[in-house]
Order: C-alpha cells, then structure tokens, then sequence
C-alpha cells in the first residue's frame, strides 16, 4: 500500500487486547467531509456514526454520492486532498484525528486491510503477487524476505488459490478476475489486520465468483476474528454478510440496525422503497414500485430530508425544511425520519 | 409502431442457426466467443440472455445486427438470410434492429445536444424531411422515453444516468424497430433507477409491440423481463425455458449453480440457503475443454462427460437442456451433502 521504510516498530498486538473483545475495533463519531469543488463545496458526509466488533460485519450501504465509500476513506485518512474532515475517529482505542499522518499511515499498514471494487487497483502490474503480498509482511512486521515469501505462499493458500508455491512467482495478468480480487484479499490479510475494508469488493465479478468471496471473507472473519465494514449497494449480499447494516443517503445514515430488524420492518421511506423496487422471483409481472427521480447531488442537497423530493409517503409537512433527527424505532434500530414505518400513502 | 397487421406474435422475428463468432487472438489461435449457438427470437416476446462474463451473451447480440461478422452458421431477421449482406444492405436492417448499450455516457457523444443524438438515425434511414419534422418527432421521441421535449438542447453531461438512458432508448426507438438488443441496459444505473428503467422497457414493448433480447447479467431483472431465458455458458446455450421453469426445476447444472449464487434480499433466507460453489474459473475460450464444457467446474461430472459434447434436447414442454444427467445431476446436487 506504501512504499516507506519499514518502521522500527515489532510484531506485537495483533487486533484489540484480550479482555475488551466488545470495544469497537473502529469507532466513527459525527465525521464531516466537505470537499471543495469548481461548483462550490460538496457536503459528502454529514455527521455519520458507527462503529463495528471484531468477528463483526457492518454493512454501509447506500447508491451513488450517498457518502458510503467517502465515510470510510476520510476516517481511515484516505481522503482526497480536497476535503475537509471533522469528527472523531477510533482505530483500536486509538484517536485517529489527532495524529500525524506518518504515525497514522503506520497504524493503517498495520491494522487496516483494505479491498477495492476493480484488484487492478490495488496490485502492480510489473511485480508478482508473491512479492505484493510478502511487501506488507517485512514492512509492518519485520520479517525478513525468506519469512515474508513463505508467509505470501500460505497466504494465497488461506484464500485458496490453488498451487500457491508456483503462483506466487506469478503476475497479476496471468490471474483471472476472481483470482486477483482473491490476491488483493491476502494482501489485505498479510498483517492479520484487526480491521478489513471492502468497498465494491464484489461488484465487478460474476455471480458464482462472487458467491466464492462472500464465503471467504465470512471464514477468514470466523477463523481471524476480523471486523469487515462491507460497503455496497447491492441488498442481497448486505442480506448474507452483515450483521449490522447502516443505509445512508444523501451524506447521513437514514436507517441503521440488527440487519434482521432493517430487512423485516424497514422503517425509513427510502429503504423500504429500495426493497420494494427489487425485481421478486416471487411476485413476477407486473410494474416494479420504482422511486422516481434520481439520488441528489452532494453540491446540491435539500434542507430537510433528502429523500423528501421522492419520497412516496410525505407523511410529516416538517420533512421538506427540516432534517428529521436519528431516532431509536425499536432496541438497536434507528431511522432518521419524522414517519417511521408509516403506510405509504 | 412498425408492427403491420400481417404479422403474427410469436412467428420467428430473428434466427441464429449454428452460429460461429471466432476471433484471432494473435499467435495463430482462436477466441470462440460464440461456437455454435442456435436461438430463435419470436415476434414480441421478451427473450432474456443470461451469463457470465465471457459466456459469449454481449457478442451474440452484436451478431443479430450483424456488427460482428458470424464465421460459421446463419442470421436471420424477418425470414431474410442477411448472414452475407453488404454494408449498405445492412443499413435498411439496422433500421429495424436497434440496439441499446449498457453504458449510456459512453454511447452517446458529449459533444453532441441530445436532440441531435436522438436525431441521428432519424437522418441516417431518410426518415423525415425537414428540420421543423426532425424537431417534432425528437420531442415525440424524448416524450415517450418520459423525458421533457426540452432537453433536447442540452448535453449529456447535464443529465442523470437515468435520464441518459432514456436517451439511448429514444435513440433506439428513432428507426421504428421491430427489435431491440438490450445489453445490460440497467447494469451501470443505481438501484433506484434500474425499476424505472425496467418499467419503461415493458411498456416500450406494450405500446409498440416491441422485440427484445434482453442481455443481463443479473438474474433477478432477467427473471422479471423475459417470457423465455437462455443461459449462455463458454460460447454454448446450455438451457432454455421459461423463467418459472429455470427457477423452479433448472435441468443444467450450470444454471442451478448460477441461480443459487443469486444472494437474495432476506436475511433469513441467506443463512438457510445452501450455495452450490463452483471450483474455479471459467475455462479459456481459446482452448474449450473436450466433452461437455462445464465439466471441469461440474459438482457432477462423469466419465462420458469427457467423451461426449451434449446437445440440447427437450426436458420439459419448451424447456431444453444440453446435459447428458440433465435434471438428475442438478437433483443430485441439491439432495446431496453440503
């Protein structure tokens, strides 16, 4: 991910400590992202909160300019130059905000996996993925290159790549696209991290290979005990991954909660609008119940909620002016929203 | 719209018989994109086109409007053989066949006002003739795709993703088409577009007594589209039916995996379900493996299924499978361990 010199720091800790398994592995607080445009400043993410366990997967999902990927990379300090970030952010108990970026860059490297939507991204063309993968290895935890190798071959092992010991002499075009998501996903594991990101990590494969991711990172979650925030805006893989699941439109998190308590009484107009514009093998035929219009832009948000200039239900004359604040609906499930579960009219 | 009162719903309206589309890949050998496919196309009917990529689904609908050109079999469109037709011939077939891309940003010119897209074919087949003709039947056209007539003046740019969409469908419709190749028409749109997308396509068809081949990679809004389904895999058709019958009883064991790789939006669900996970990737097109092509990532291949290529036969009324075990092997893998 970086190219500096390894730092002097040891093996030590991986993941949180024993004893606090239930603090927040990351911990999010009213995080702020503005970022300065030719077209004035674009509010991408308002006030967002969320934090996820270890062995837990937060699902954050939304569509585009929804502020889903912008939350993560700002609070991982991966935010483009242009923006400005506010609020507090913890990665293992540690303020994230408060430090210099070469300390924060080195407990990213450390503790922070990251999987991106297109692997080409994340790997380089002109190295073999035995060498991408064994890099992470002698930076962050001092291995020498003969360590770091033989950890890379168990690595693509772990996320079944078949004959690893002769892969890992290989180049990421000789990969296919399934293979190489799979490489970037022992990249990410390479430190153990406490923490893995995957934005998108599915969305450009087939069906049957994505199939095969979400069961890896299910297994390696249980066998690592890792934390995964999943960011997608696909409802069907949040279904099979999340164990929470926060759904943002417009910059906020407009519903948040059990993913079983979000799927079964979706409280917010939009998400249940969302469920409901899914083609259902079970009631074929017919018009699909579509939400009119598109999702806003972030140069251009409505003052109230920002869902209201689609919205089908309307339900409160407060919502075109004023932002509905996130309220409990019921034990571990929020909505920000002045109609909760109401009809739609 | 062009639909006469000679033609009859569910006569053949394009054919493709034994279709070769090979291409060079340098070193003297062959990307078999399509090898060997034969599909019929009936007159009103939404038939969707399902795969994964490398499946040959996206190269199968370019050579219905003849954009690619077929190294063996045949094209019919209309009962006409046009497997041989000059360009110029194939300008009065690409009247009738439209075709709409899954990327409308990259389809439509950023330079170019929407009306003057949307104009384009309307000059190109002689269809109007003057300006003052031209700007009313673009307005008829932006107004039945739902858009405002007065976005004719602005530029791609200006508009949604959604909006732009539109626009490659009202592009689509200028020639009065009897059938349109959708290709992934709402893969790049978001999720609370693609319904929008989707409704207006049925009432296209509706109104208009259009034609689809419906190419997607997302079963779901296959399901919903499509009278008929083909599932396309390695260059091969490996089975036909109605949505209701790939769905309930798929007899291929390619088309039970892929349906069961679907997620669904219930959690409940997800954690009861058990996925059928293909080892490995799909095979090189270069070099398609002997036998049945999907027996090297088969659950339940078996010896003769090295030996013997299946061919499509009839499973159900109107349901063809090319399986040598097909239903028996996709009952065995249900029924079977975890």
């Amino acid at each position: 991910m970086s190219s500096t010199p390894p730092p002097a720091a040891g093996v030590a800790g991986t993941g949180p400590a024993a004893g606090d398994a239930d603090a927040p592995v990351l911990a999010i607080e009213d995080l702020t992202v503005t970022i300065g445009t030719r077209r004035g400043p674009a509010r991408a993410v308002a006030g967002v909160d969320w934090s996820v366990r270890a062995g837990q997967t937060l699902a954050l999902v939304g569509e585009s300019g929804s502020g889903k990927s912008m939350t993560v990379l700002a609070a991982t300090g991966l935010a483009p130059r242009a923006a400005r970030v506010t609020g507090r952010v913890r990665l293992l108990g540690e303020e994230l905000t408060a430090l210099p970026e070469p300390r924060r860059r080195q407990l990213r490297g450390r503790h922070v996996g990251f999987v991106f939507q297109d692997p080409m991204t994340s790997l380089n063309p002109v190295l073999t993925v035995g060498r991408q993968v064994s890099e992470a290895c002698e930076e962050h935890l001092g291995m020498t290159r003969r360590q770091a190798r033989d950890r890379a071959v168990e690595l693509l092992d772990l996320v079944g790549i078949p004959l690893p010991g002769r892969r890992v002499e290989e180049y990421p075009h000789q990969f296919s696209g399934g293979m190489r998501q799979r490489v970037v996903i022992a990249m990410a594991l390479a430190c153990e991290p406490a923490l893995l990101i995957a934005d998108e990590p599915t969305t450009a494969l087939d069906v049957t290979t994505q199939a095969q991711i979400v069961e890896l990172v299910a297994d390696l979650r249980r066998r690592l005990g890792t934390a995964v925030v999943w960011i997608t805006h696909d409802l069907g893989v949040v279904a099979g991954v999340a164990d929470t699941v926060a759904v943002m439109y417009g910059g906020r998190i407009v519903e948040r909660g059990d993913v079983d308590a979000v799927f079964d009484a979706p409280a917010h107009p939009y998400t249940r609008a969302l469920l409901a514009a899914r083609p259902d093998p079970q009631h074929a035929g017919g018009d699909l119940p579509a939400i009119a219009g598109a999702p806003p832009s972030p140069l251009d948000l409505p003052p109230g909620c920002a869902f209201w200039p689609r919205c089908p239900v309307r339900g409160d004359a407060r919502c075109e002016h004023e932002l509905p604040p996130l309220v409990p609906v019921a034990p571990g499930h929020e909505v920000r929203t002045f109609c909760p579960g109401g009809e739609d009219a | 719209m062009s639909t006469g009162p000679s033609h009859a719903a569910g006569e053949p309206l394009a054919e493709l018989d034994d279709l070769r589309v090979w291409f060079p890949a340098g070193g003297g050998v062959q990307v078999r994109a399509v090898d060997g496919v034969s599909l019929t196309v009936r007159r009103g009917e939404t038939l969707g086109l399902v795969g994964e990529s490398g499946s040959g689904k996206s190269t199968t609908g370019l050579a219905l409007l003849r954009l690619v050109d077929p190294t063996s079999g045949h094209v019919r469109v209309g009962g006409r053989d046009v497997t041989r037709w000059s360009r110029r011939r194939l300008r009065g077939l690409r009247r009738r066949v439209a075709m709409v891309f899954q990327d409308p940003q990259a389809s439509l010119d950023p330079r170019r006002t929407i009306g003057a897209s949307v104009a384009e074919p309307l000059v190109v087949h002689r269809l109007v003739d003057s300006a003052q003709a031209r700007g009313r039947r673009v307005a008829e056209l932006l107004e039945l795709v739902g858009l405002r007539a007065d976005l004719a003046g602005r530029h791609p740019h200006e508009l949604s993703g959604g909006q732009r969409q539109r626009v490659g469908i009202a592009r689509a419709l200028a020639g009065e088409p009897d059938l349109i190749v959708l290709d992934e028409p709402i893969a790049s749109l978001d999720l609370s577009v693609q319904a929008q997308i989707m409704n207006l396509l049925r009432a296209l068809q509706r109104d208009l007594g259009l034609t689809y081949l419906f190419i997607a990679h997302d079963l779901a809004a296959v399901e919903h589209m499509s009278d008929r389904i083909a599932v396309m895999y390695l260059g091969r058709i490996v089975e036909t039916g109605t949505p209701a019958q790939l769905y309930r009883q798929p007899a291929h064991p390619y088309t039970a995996a892929l349906l069961s790789a679907v997620p669904v939006a219930d959690p409940k669900v997800e954690r009861r379900r058990r996925r059928i996970i293909l080892s490995g990737d799909v095979p090189s097109p270069v070099d398609p493996p002997g036998g049945c092509r999907f027996r090297t990532r088969c659950p339940q291949a078996r010896p003769d299924c090295v030996e013997v290529d299946p061919v499509l036969v009839e499973v159900a009324a109107g349901q063809r499978a090319a399986c040598l075990y097909a239903g028996e092997a996709v009952r065995a893998m249900r029924g079977g361990p975890a």
